[in-house]
């Protein structure tokens, strides 16, 4: 086991004081390692990076119990300014770019963590990155197509230089193709950069691809974690998450008991 | 015709300080939307400020001016920490109904120190910043407030579209909470947006007083005129805002030359229904861009 660089323990998370989300989540993260987090819609994944991202507050959530700790310290429920600036920076669901910035300018917001300091070098790594975003520099990203938007999202979190990465499905509404060109990007910033990352995503077949490591959530808590091919091989993961029948043969309705094996992990 | 002409520039003058000052307030609204009623009062403020640096401390009239834009800006930090950032969370409309308490807090405390009459500054701007065309003359307070604005209008444009902190109170204005992910200092951007509205107010504050002389009601109604000027510009537009101000100074130079002074303070709203009732988002307010 390598150097732990994100360990979350047994947290809670309560939004508006009154609906509990979160159930007691606990998971680490290994430098360098991609992580990927898994699990149906509502299960708490997205709720899960804020925690740690510090992006429940504004949405008056909050960490109620247990400890996040990073890099050996507690950061569970400061301000996103604070947790950005030690190197966590979520890259949000859904894209949102700043519609009437150029493409350049996005990327400019991206150092906000450490504004003053040179940028250049660092333009010039995400444009390596990501080629097409090249020749939209100027144009307004309200403009630009899903799959730019992603990879300037995915560019701008670049700009901040982050010790930990955690993207929230960046395949959302995306072309197969241009999916499989962003998890191969995200592969190689891993590889290239030793940037540890959390994968949150519904493509799990991509996601188990690229990881390292696995967990599955359900219903806010953490119901079955293990390597990525440990996870791929699992015959429950196989069936739910990647579509497949147990036995490789197209299923007909009547066999279908998933509730029961649902029942086993509730 | 040199009548005309003497009245269009006076009209562009007036007008670009009245955009500069409704850029003040366009900013703190794309930012935070909250609409600042207290825009007229941060203007008078700042003309007294200057009042009272020229006449009681007796500075020169350049120290007293930079050190005023400086006051202001300090000022606007200070109403942001203070009176805004306890309320962020709340509901829009309370924080509205603050602004409009501050309003009535700046105006009484004016009206305490100073008192409810005009006062003038002294003569300072020389005679040779007049300007002489033909026969058109540019006054040299019309002549100084066009360098001035001019001065303003580029050293905001290169701060917002060139400087790290420009683009980061874009970002903020565009997409709160993406700015927040990336570790933007939204509650900075708040306050440094207050800071420059009260900046850029107290600068158009003084020059109204140079050119109509300083009373805390003239100077308030004046802080309403950024209404019809966004409203018209489009509420969420700098640059609108600017070009609202040379419309709305137009206008009433021109309706004060030829219908009636006393007309002048009207035909500008019913200008205002009129162009709204073609465009309803004003004549630059955004076109959302909506990905379908």
């Amino acid at each position: 086991m390598g150097e732990i660089l994100l360990q979350i323990n047994n947290i809670s998370v309560v939004y508006s004081d009154v609906i509990q989300v979160l159930k007691g989540v606990s998971l680490s993260v290994e430098k360098g390692h991609i992580v990927s987090l898994l699990g149906s819609n509502g299960a708490g994944k997205t709720t899960t990076l804020k925690a740690v991202s510090g992006l429940l507050k504004p949405e008056n959530g909050e960490v109620t119990d247990g400890e996040i700790i990073f890099q050996g310290k507690n950061i569970q429920n400061q301000a996103p300014e604070h947790i950005t600036r030690q190197g966590i920076i979520q890259v949000l669901e859904g894209r949102q770019p700043f519609k009437y910035l150029t493409i350049e300018e996005n990327l400019r917001v991206g150092t906000a963590t450490r504004a003053g300091k040179p940028y250049k070098q660092d333009l010039e790594m995400v444009y390596n990155y990501f080629p097409a975003l090249v020749q939209r520099r100027k144009s307004l990203a309200g403009y630009c197509s899903g799959g730019e938007l992603q990879m300037l999202v995915i560019g701008r979190a670049l700009m901040a230089h982050p010790k930990l990465l955690m993207l929230d499905e960046p395949s959302l509404g995306l072309a197969p193709l241009v999916v499989k060109e962003i998890f191969q990007i995200i592969k190689k910033i891993n590889e290239d950069q030793g940037a540890t990352i959390i994968l949150v995503e519904q493509n799990a077949n991509m996601a188990l691809q690229v990881a390292h490591y696995g967990y599955v959530m359900e219903n806010g808590k953490i119901m079955m974690e293990g390597t990525a091919k440990e996870l791929s091989e699992n015959p429950d993961v196989k069936e739910f998450y990647l579509g497949m029948a147990a036995s490789g043969i197209a299923k007909s309705y009547k066999d279908v008991k998933s509730y029961k094996r649902r029942k086993r992990w509730l | 015709m040199d009548f005309f002409l003497q009245l269009l520039v006076n009209g562009v003058c007036v007008g670009l300080l009245y955009g500069i000052s409704a850029m003040g307030f366009v900013m703190i609204f794309k930012s935070s939307s909250v609409l600042n009623f207290a825009h007229g009062e941060l203007l008078a403020l700042g003309a007294f400020f200057f009042l009272a640096l020229i006449t009681w401390a007796g500075l020169p009239v350049l120290i007293a001016f930079i050190l005023t834009l400086v006051g202001c800006f300090i000022l606007g930090f200070l109403i942001e920490k203070f009176f805004l950032r306890p309320l962020i969370g709340e509901k829009l409309i309370f924080v509205i109904m603050l602004t409009v308490g501050l309003a009535a807090m700046f105006k009484g405390l004016i009206l305490l120190i100073w008192g409810g009459n005009l006062h003038t500054y002294p003569d300072f701007l020389p005679e040779s910043l007049a300007l002489k065309l033909g026969a058109i003359y540019i006054a040299p307070v019309y002549s100084a407030t066009l360098v001035i604005s001019v001065l303003f209008l580029v050293l905001f444009g290169l701060f917002f579209k060139k400087s790290a902190q420009g683009i980061y109170m874009r970002s903020v204005a565009d997409n709160q909470k993406a700015a927040l992910s990336l570790g933007v200092h939204v509650r900075r951007v708040f306050a440094l947006s207050w800071a420059i509205a009260a900046l850029v107010a107290s600068m158009s504050g003084i020059v109204l007083g140079i050119i109509n002389g300083v009373n805390v009601h003239d100077l308030s109604s004046i802080g309403l005129k950024v209404f019809p000027v966004v409203i018209l510009g489009g509420l969420d537009s700098i640059g609108g805002a600017i070009i609202g101000g040379i419309i709305i100074g137009l206008l009433e130079t021109f309706t004060g030359g030829y219908l009636s002074p006393s007309l002048r303070d009207v035909v500008p709203y019913i200008v205002l229904v009129f162009i709204l009732l073609v465009k309803p988002y004003g004549l630059f307010g955004l076109v959302e861009i909506e990905r379908v």
